[in-house]
Formats: structure tokens, C-alpha cells, sequence
């Protein structure tokens, strides 16, 4: 093998970069993701009608293919409502109908989303609950 | 069977395929046994105002600096929009110019300086055959059904081709962050994020909730709207019986906003 | 053939050293930009276009100019270009790189640049734009790239890239057809809207390019055994004569329909960027530059004499270069903006950091260019050596 030694030692290099996720987090916690859905509001509702939009198997899994089908029926098609699969309606809108109940955005959405280290850029316009804030400044 | 021939044999091929690529997800909806998915998902409001074509009539002889006030301040509160105070960076969807400068191709030496400098609101046109709509890469800019130029926010890439397409000078581009900006911002309506064009929208929002546009609200009767197509529409009405102008209309874009002198 | 840009004189790394610090400059910039936004450039509400488009603009025009080497060779075949057919077909490519990074940094949201693809727009003249960009870019790699190759092994090129050379003739025209377009399709920009710019976008990238050349070959020569030829450098020379007096021609055309017809709005850039408009007047120093610069060009590539001496070739050509850059770079894009649509007037001139950023991409281009022109040199130098003499190439 000519330049064995060049290789090798390329080969190590390249190892050692990409087991780094794993090697880094040897002896680090194991964070376990616990996202809150107790918010006030939702407590404030009688047991029956604690429900999301749809199940909460279905929102844990395609919440975000449905906000974009929402954002995209609302801007573009000018449609506001959404019949869900019970046949109930729904106002489509993030900051006035999801976060009307899931006001603790830092417990609910934060919680996942930094744990899988993904940033949805919908914050970067939509307002965000007070609450929040207030506790946050408080901690 | 031995009646279908190979050109009919084909024509039902061809539905059969169509079919099957239209459908394929309702068979598997069918399967779960929800058949509540054939029911529409998405729906309008029934309490939505609909139009062919809406279009806004601005009655000068009835703006005063008070109603000028009013009607941006209304549009810019509720819609969070930034006050900028450097022109360079300036964000503005509706907004007071002098006469001649909204309408520079009617400078006259001879004109009364009182019209030279009356007031009068700009906003977006909201053109039939809009330029911006026609130069956007992404169709981020795009014209509803309704006649409305809308602006998809999440698609705009912030190249500012519409801007300059827009003979009107009706579009404004977010320079940095806005939300320092935004003083009292309204918890129902988002900000916009740096880098994407914004302008006017019709107050879509208020009409797919059963609302006019918040400037006409604010405007005591000197802003009028309705569906231009709708011969017996108040506007349709006032246009029939009035002389009204619309800015640079040589240029084919065919706004929809009108102007009463 | 890549290895051969790995040998170099010191001079070569040192040249590629600097230009590195540039690209880093502008790398560490642009990322103050992205974080910041736009606003940190002066750009404006009403000039919303600035130096990076006008950058993007003039550069597509270089690109374009590939063909005038190009079209004489393999459609005349035009024997004196065969030495440096390469050096035209891979002055394109940094071209269009350095086109596509002005495009990016220009964007607000550079993130969502696919959503170009995403979202296919015909309607656009931005989505014919990126096509033939992208397509130009491709065919000059691949037609430079391979008749190289061939050179190297000393044997004809093969066969099947000839339809790509033809197309890639036909293809220049269009790319900076359609750049003008963008422009000359949109109403309310008097300036722009005219069906000369096209044209005029054409004559000026066949002046600016090719004069360009004229001083890439003499570096070439400089600092590398291979000779472009002299005989060739004069025929570009003179193709850049040609079409900088047809430009001038255009701009005097364009000029002549303002002022005559007595259409005050067609007036107001031509009148803002030779004499101020309202008191505003800072790109008017910039146009006195650029006129004086073509009255030199002119002067220099048109008289046989002062062509023909190289000293004042090099200074020909670079005032016309010069001049078609601060034309087409800076006073074209700024120009259709003003006065805004409310006839006011609001200048604009870049701020630092856009220009650090500027001269990053311009850099990462003549980085690319170097690269690309000592690969070419260093196959060309053996092939001057040949004991076939004029020949490059084995029959």
C-alpha cells in the first residue's frame, strides 16, 4: 500500500468525527422528554372534552404535516375551517386556536423540539403565549 | 366483452388509471373504515365575505388628517406592523402621500398648490394583471380567486423582484428583525421574520371572518369596498355616477383601488 | 487532470493564499449579514436592488462573452482561437459561480432558495434565468473540461461533445437575454423598460468580456510558458473595439427616444446619473469615471497603432472593462430606481460590509479562475513544446 501510514491515520481521523455524537455524550444523563399538556386551559375543560383536533396518536405523529397543510389552506385557498375526522369544526389557526390550549409552549413544543435538536421557524413570526414569557422571566 | 374495441378498451384504461391515482388514498382511508374522510376537510367560514373581484373606492374630498390617522394606525396596529422611523427601512402597507406624488404624471405647473398637496392613501392595488404576481419566482406572491394580491409569508425568499415590479411602490421588505419594532403588537396576528416582502392584504383575515378591511372600518365613509364584478355593488354604484381615477392605469396593471376627486 | 492545479510556484499559492483571506473576509461578513439581515447593506425601500445584482448583472454579460472566442473557433474555425478556446469556455464558469453566490447573497431568506425548484414559477423570468444559468454553467465545464482532456492525451476530442459546443454557442446569446428581461419586462421602471436593454445587455458583455480576455491572456503569458498568441489577442481586441462603440451607440439611442420624444419619465435616470436630480447627485462622479473610461477604450482599441502596442492595449482594454463594469455594475441597477415611484429621490451607495462581501465573491470567482487557467496552462505548456509546432493537437 503506498502512503499506508497517510491512510491510516485518515482513516482514524474519520472515525473518530463521526462517532463523535456518541462518544460526546458518554456519561451525559439520559434526558427523557416529558411534554406538558396540563395548561390551565385545558384542565378548565370537562374530562370529556379534553380532546385535541384529532387523536393524540395522530397529532404526536403528523402535527406538522397538518400545520402546513393548515398555514397553506388559510393563505393560499382562503379556507379557515377544519373538519376533523368526529366531523367537528375548527378554527385553523396556530396562535389562535392550538396555543388557546397549549399555552405553555416551552413544555409542550420546546420540550420534544430541543430534545430532537429540530427548530421550526414558526416563532420566528407567530406570537408565542404571554404565560410563557412571565414564567420564564420568573425562573 | 367482445364488443369493446381497442379504442374503447383504451378510453377505459386511461379512466381506470386516472381513477386509481386520484383515489388510491380514499381506498386506504375506506380501509380504517372512516368514512367521514369524504366529507371536505378544509371549508370557508360561512360567515366569509366573497367576491369576484374586490376593489376599494377612496373618496379624497372626505379625508381629513384625522380619518389618514386613523385608517394606518388601525391597519398597521392590528396587522404588527414595524414603525420604522429611517425611510431607508421604512414599512408601510397604507400610508399618506401628496396628491403629486401619488399621481406624478398629472404635475402641472398651473395646478392649485391645495390639490398639488392634498392628501391622499396609498396602499397596494391589488391590480387584476399584477406585476409582482407575474416576476415572483416562487409564487409567494400570488392573486386569489377573490381578486386579492396575497403574500405567503413561510414561501418568500426575499429576492424583491416584486418590488421592483410594483410600479406603485406599495411593497416594503423586512431590512433586519421587525419585532423590536413593534410596540403593543396584537396577540391574533403574526409578525413577519427578516428577509420576506410584505404589503397590504386586503384585510383577508377580516374577510374570511365576515369583516370589512379595518381601514374602511376606520375610515367614516371615506374608504367604500365591495366586488367590482357585482353590477349592483356600492362601489359598482358609485363608480357609475362618479369621475374617478386609479394611479398610473396607462400601465395596464388595472388597479382595483379607486380614487373620487 | 486536477492534480495539475496542486503544482504550483510559490508565486501560485501565495496569489491563491491572498484571495483566500478575501473569501474569509467575506465568508465572516456575509455571516453578519445573515444574522442581521439585509439592512446592514444600502439597499433601501426604494432602491431595493444594489450592488450584488448589478454585480450578478454585468457578470452573467463575461460569461456570455465565452462565445466570441467560441463561435469564431468551431463555427468558422477560426485557427488562431484554438489556443485559447479553453481560456474563454473557463472565464465562464468562475462567471456563473460568482453570478449564483451574487444571486444568494442577495436573497433575504437564503434558506429558501429551493423553494425555486420547489415551487416552479414559468411565469418568472427568474425560473428561466436559474435554467439557463445552471445549463451554461454545465456545458462550459463539460466542453472545456473534455477538449482539455483530449489536448492532454494529445488526441482529437471526441466526437459526441461537438453537438454540445454548438449548443453551448446558441445557449450564451440567451443567458444574458434573458438577465435583461429581468429588467426591460417591468412596468413603471422607465429606465429598464426599454426593448433596447437586451441588445444593449448583449453589445456590452461582448466589450467588457474580450477586453477582459485581452488581459487575461497577456497575464497568462506573463507568468506562465504558455503563449495565447499574439495575433489572437488582437482579433479580441478588436471584437471588443466593435462592440464597444455599438454600446455607446445603444446608450446614445436610448438617450436620443428620451430627450427627443420629450417623455419627461424616460428622462429622469439619464438626467440623475449625468447631472443629479432635486440636488442628489452621487453616482454622477461614477457615470464622469465611466464616460471617460469609454472616450479612452474608444480612443485606444479603435486607432491601429495605440491596439497594437500592448502597453496601451492593457490600458484599452481595462477602461472598457471598467467602464462596462461601473455601467452595468453599479449605475444600470441603482439608475432604474430612482426617482421611486412617487417621483422622489432616494440614493443609494453600499455600505462597507456589502463591499467586503463583493469583493469575497469576486474573489472565490478568480480563485476558481485561477485554479481552472493553470490546469489549461499547464496542459497548454506541454503542448507548445510539441514537436508539431502550431499544432496542439495530434491529427
Amino acid at each position: 500500500m503506498y502512503d499506508g501510514g497517510k491512510i491510516i491515520f485518515g482513516l482514524i481521523i474519520f472515525l473518530v468525527l463521526v462517532t463523535l455524537p456518541f462518544t460526546l455524550s458518554i456519561g451525559k444523563d439520559y434526558t427523557k422528554v416529558n411534554p406538558k399538556i396540563d395548561t390551565p386551559e385545558i384542565m378548565k375543560l370537562p374530562e370529556t372534552e379534553r380532546k385535541c383536533v384529532e387523536s393524540k396518536d395522530f397529532m404526536r405523529k403528523e402535527h406538522m404535516k397538518m400545520l402546513i397543510e393548515w398555514r397553506d389552506a388559510v393563505v393560499r385557498d382562503g379556507k379557515t375551517l377544519y373538519v376533523n375526522s368526529q366531523g367537528k369544526t375548527f378554527n385553523m389557526s396556530l396562535q389562535n386556536t392550538c396555543m388557546q390550549c397549549h399555552s405553555n409552549k416551552s413544555k409542550f413544543c420546546d420540550e420534544c423540539h430541543n430534545y430532537v435538536k429540530v427548530k421550526p421557524y414558526c416563532w420566528d413570526c407567530h406570537i408565542e403565549p404571554k404565560e410563557n414569557i412571565k414564567k420564564e422571566a420568573a425562573l | 366483452m367482445s364488443n369493446i374495441n381497442r379504442r374503447e378498451f383504451l378510453k377505459i384504461l386511461g379512466i381506470g388509471t386516472f381513477m386509481g391515482l386520484g383515489g388510491w388514498s380514499i381506498f386506504e382511508v375506506v380501509g380504517k373504515g372512516e368514512i367521514e374522510a369524504f366529507v371536505e376537510k378544509y371549508k370557508k367560514a360561512p360567515e366569509a365575505l366573497q367576491a369576484k373581484r374586490w376593489a376599494m373606492v377612496i373618496d379624497l374630498k372626505k379625508l381629513d388628517q384625522k380619518i389618514i390617522h386613523d385608517c394606518t394606525e388601525v391597519c398597521h396596529r392590528i396587522h404588527n406592523v414595524p414603525k420604522i422611523l429611517n425611510p431607508k427601512e421604512e414599512i408601510k402597507w397604507i400610508w399618506e402621500e401628496k396628491f403629486k406624488n401619488a399621481f406624478p404624471e398629472m404635475k402641472d405647473d398651473y395646478m392649485s398648490p391645495e390639490i398639488k398637496n392634498m392628501p391622499v392613501l396609498v396602499l397596494c392595488n391589488h391590480c387584476e394583471n399584477p406585476p409582482c404576481v407575474r416576476v415572483c419566482p416562487t409564487k409567494a406572491t400570488f392573486k386569489r380567486k377573490d381578486g386579492i394580491v396575497m403574500m405567503d409569508m413561510h414561501r418568500c425568499i426575499g429576492c424583491r423582484f416584486c418590488m421592483a415590479g410594483c410600479p406603485y411602490g406599495a411593497r416594503s421588505f423586512n431590512w433586519r428583525d421587525p419585532r423590536q419594532y413593534v410596540k403593543n403588537e396584537n396577540p391574533e396576528f403574526p409578525f413577519r421574520m427578516k428577509g420576506v416582502v410584505e404589503k397590504c392584504t386586503f384585510c383577508y383575515e377580516r374577510l374570511d371572518r365576515g369583516l370589512p378591511p379595518a381601514c374602511v372600518e376606520a375610515s367614516k365613509g371615506a374608504i367604500m369596498y365591495g366586488d367590482i364584478t357585482d353590477p349592483n355593488s356600492e362601489i359598482r354604484k358609485i363608480l357609475s355616477s362618479n369621475f374617478a381615477i386609479r394611479r398610473k392605469a396607462k400601465l395596464g396593471t388595472k388597479p382595483s383601488v379607486y380614487y373620487l376627486l | 487532470m486536477l492534480e495539475l492545479a496542486l503544482k504550483g510556484s510559490p508565486r501560485y499559492w501565495g496569489w491563491l493564499f491572498f484571495l483566500a483571506i478575501l473569501i474569509t473576509a467575506g465568508v465572516i461578513t456575509y455571516l453578519y449579514q445573515f444574522q442581521i439581515g439585509l439592512g446592514i447593506t444600502g439597499m433601501s425601500r426604494d432602491v431595493s436592488w444594489g450592488l450584488y445584482i448589478g454585480q450578478f448583472t454585468f457578470l452573467v454579460g463575461v460569461a456570455a462573452s465565452a462565445v466570441t472566442i467560441v463561435l469564431p473557433y468551431y463555427l468558422h474555425n477560426y485557427k488562431k482561437y484554438g489556443r485559447i478556446a479553453v481560456i474563454g469556455e473557463f472565464l465562464a464558469v468562475p462567471s456563473i459561480l460568482m453570478c449564483m453566490l451574487f444571486i444568494f447573497v442577495d436573497l433575504g431568506q437564503p434558506m429558501r432558495v429551493l423553494n425555486v425548484l420547489l415551487h416552479p414559477t414559468p411565469n418568472s423570468v427568474m425560473f428561466y434565468d436559474m435554467i439557463v444559468l445552471s445549463g451554461y454553467l454545465i456545458l462550459n465545464l463539460l466542453c472545456g473540461w473534455v477538449i482539455l482532456m483530449s489536448e492532454k492525451k494529445g488526441a482529437p476530442p471526441p466526437r459526441w461533445i461537438k453537438p454540445f459546443l454548438y449548443i453551448a454557442i446558441c445557449w450564451a446569446p440567451s443567458i444574458h437575454i434573458v438577465t435583461a428581461f429581468l429588467y426591460q419586462g417591468l412596468p413603471g421602471r422607465d429606465y429598464w423598460m426599454t426593448a433596447i436593454m437586451a441588445a444593449k445587455f448583449l453589445s456590452s458583455a461582448f466589450a467588457s468580456g474580450p477586453s477582459l480576455l485581452v488581459i487575461l491572456c497577456m497575464l497568462v503569458r506573463k507568468f506562465t510558458n504558455f503563449d495565447p498568441g499574439k495575433e489572437a489577442i488582437q482579433n479580441l481586441a478588436k471584437t471588443a473595439a466593435y462592440f464597444l462603440l455599438v454600446t455607446i451607440a445603444f446608450y446614445l439611442f436610448e438617450v436620443f427616444t428620451a430627450f427627443y420624444s420629450g417623455i419627461t419619465s424616460h428622462q429622469y435616470s439619464i438626467i440623475y446619473l449625468f447631472k443629479g436630480l432635486e440636488g442628489y447627485s452621487k453616482l454622477v462622479p461614477v457615470m464622469s469615471i465611466c464616460v471617460l473610461l469609454a472616450a479612452i477604450g474608444v480612443l485606444i482599441l479603435v486607432t491601429p497603432p495605440l491596439r497594437k502596442w500592448e502597453v496601451t492595449l492593457a490600458i484599452g482594454a481595462a477602461s472598457t472593462f471598467l467602464c462596462m463594469w461601473l455601467e452595468k455594475g453599479i449605475t444600470l441597477v441603482v439608475g432604474g430606481f430612482i426617482p421611486n415611484p412617487f417621483d422622489r429621490v432616494f440614493e443609494y451607495w453600499p455600505t462597507i460590509p456589502e463591499t467586503i462581501i463583493t469583493l469575497g465573491v469576486w474573489s472565490f470567482g478568480f480563485f476558481v479562475l485561477t485554479i481552472l487557467y493553470k490546469i489549461a496552462s499547464s496542459v497548454k505548456e506541454k503542448a507548445v513544446f510539441d514537436k508539431y509546432g502550431e499544432k496542439q493537437v495530434k491529427a
